[in-house]
């Protein structure tokens, strides 16, 4: 993939500092992600890139920095948080879907709820969001009834619903048994192509090869690389991230 | 035994004042329970504070107590609670509307102790949702009330509703106080009233009260019972 970041960036992190109690869990971190690009961020776990990922939607407070999204700087509380929240998607490790609910009900609330859509409209739109992951024939089902990785693929359905600006994923297939890795991926990956702001932690290295504009590598709560995947993966220039990387390449 | 007999209008307007209170009250510390409950929980510290401290006080005093200062601290603030005298509900429940204020004040005794246990009783449902569902609300950016609405208590309920019947039943038997503040006819002054002033034998009397207070708790435990096997069954 190309570079197709132009004009401002859309997430910047500057000087971002986050304790959790004694523990430095970002430490002085400055990011900037461009409008289409698609970020990885990988590193040992306790790296603090999970943690990174969810200052982004102020899921997590910072201690210090400024972090500012389409321009903005985060609002502290409130509706205008929520209204930012709306704007950016969120997939989490453990799926979350709303477990009362069914699938459609899932992808709907937000539009509905949040954006004042007419409940016709969104379903019609939830439906064929569900039809794009690949899990329409389910959508009257029950989260606890789908497998993992429909439950995640449905789970990105229901942040696209919101039509955000940017995703966030924080390791979307860590809990997945792995012959469901693939099908997440692959859903991951058509976004990435149509041009969707992404940030991804994750530890699947191929994803990151081919699908990723720049990796991140993360180590001790710090930004210790930033580069171009094909660059990243063949010539690590830290020691710690050739380390990270010679574990987890060998098998 | 023959008191259960002769006497058995005496217990059955006992029992009947003894329910008033309790349906009253029950209503009262679902409701105040509830919005201490979201106090409790609200992002803003200032009111969780002030949730906290309900809870801490209404908890953690004797009822007697509670008692005491609405029996007698509402009367020398000046007050003999006529705010309780809610047009319609009060010629339903006649006490409510009498010149007597015993009866609203140990209804509001009740309720402002219940709602501290009914408070923890929905926290603790609340706490049995995963945290990652509140997230994923929040996520998509549905306001602090929205999230409560549709996400966090809908999936509480289930696990909130039979602690909550058991803060009801504690609070059917913690009505048996009132009658020692100056409510005249429940279920616990009719023992009084047929022991003391009638002359009857206590241990027939007691029997009789008893059996009073087990119609209204046997069945309400009987039916936590049946919701608890039937959530069991649908996990």
């Amino acid at each position: 993939m190309d570079d197709v970041t132009t004009g401002e960036p859309l997430i910047v992190l500057d000087a971002v500092n986050k304790w959790f109690g004694p523990l430095h869990v970002l430490d002085d971190v400055s990011l900037s992600v461009g409008r289409g690009e698609v970020v990885v961020v990988i590193g040992p776990s306790g790296s603090g890139k999970s943690t990174l990922c969810r200052t982004i939607n102020r899921l997590e407070p910072i201690n210090s920095g400024t972090i500012t999204f389409d321009g903005q700087p985060l609002p502290a509380e409130g509706k205008p948080l929520a209204k930012l929240r709306s704007e950016v998607g969120m997939v989490f490790q453990s799926f979350n879907l709303f477990a009362h609910k069914t699938i459609l009900e899932n992808v709907t609330l937000g539009p509905i709820k949040v954006r004042k859509e007419k409940p016709t409209a969104a379903r019609e739109r939830g439906l064929a969001l569900l039809d794009r992951v690949g899990i329409a024939n389910q959508a009257d089902k029950f989260p606890a009834q789908l497998s993992g990785g429909q439950q995640q693929r449905a789970a990105i359905a229901r942040a696209l619903a919101m039509q955000p600006k940017a995703m966030l994923f924080d390791e979307p297939t860590s809990a997945l048994d792995p012959e469901m890795v693939g099908e997440v991926l692959d859903v991951m990956t058509s976004l990435a192509s149509d041009g969707m702001t992404m940030v991804v932690v994750t530890h699947e290295m191929g994803f990151a090869r081919h699908a990723a504009n720049r990796v991140i590598f993360m180590a001790d709560g710090q930004l210790v690389e930033d580069a171009p995947p094909a660059e990243f993966f063949a010539n690590p220039r830290s020691e710690r991230a050739r380390d990270f990387l010679s574990k987890i390449l060998t098998h | 035994m023959n008191v259960l007999i002769d006497k058995f209008d005496v217990f059955a307007g006992g029992f009947w004042l003894t329910l008033q209170i309790c349906i009253l009250a029950a209503i009262g510390a679902l409701v105040l329970g509830a919005i201490v409950a979201v106090l409790r929980i609200s992002p803003v510290p200032p009111l969780r504070a002030l949730g906290t401290s309900y809870v801490n006080v209404f908890r953690n005093m004797p009822l007697t107590v509670v008692m005491f200062f609405a029996a007698f601290g509402l009367p020398a603030l000046g007050s003999n609670a006529d705010f309780l005298r809610i047009p319609v509900i009060d010629s339903l429940f006649t006490r409510l509307g009498t010149d007597l204020p015993y009866f609203r004040f140990a209804l509001i005794a009740l309720v402002l102790y219940t709602a501290a246990f009914v408070c923890e009783a929905l926290r603790s449902g609340v706490n049995a949702v995963p945290a990652g569902q509140a997230e994923a609300a929040r996520s998509l950016g549905l306001t602090f009330g929205q999230n409560l609405r549709h996400v966090v208590l809908p999936q509480s309920w289930q696990a909130s509703v039979v602690p909550l019947g058991s803060v009801i039943i504690a609070m059917i038997k913690n009505s048996a106080l009132a009658g020692f503040f100056g409510v005249v006819g429940d279920l616990s002054a009719t023992a009084d009233q047929l022991t003391g002033a009638e002359g009857y034998a206590f241990v027939p009397v007691a029997i009789g009260i008893s059996l009073g207070y087990l119609i209204m708790t046997v069945p309400l435990g009987a039916l936590l019972d049946r919701i608890e096997k039937r959530q069991a069954v649908a996990r």
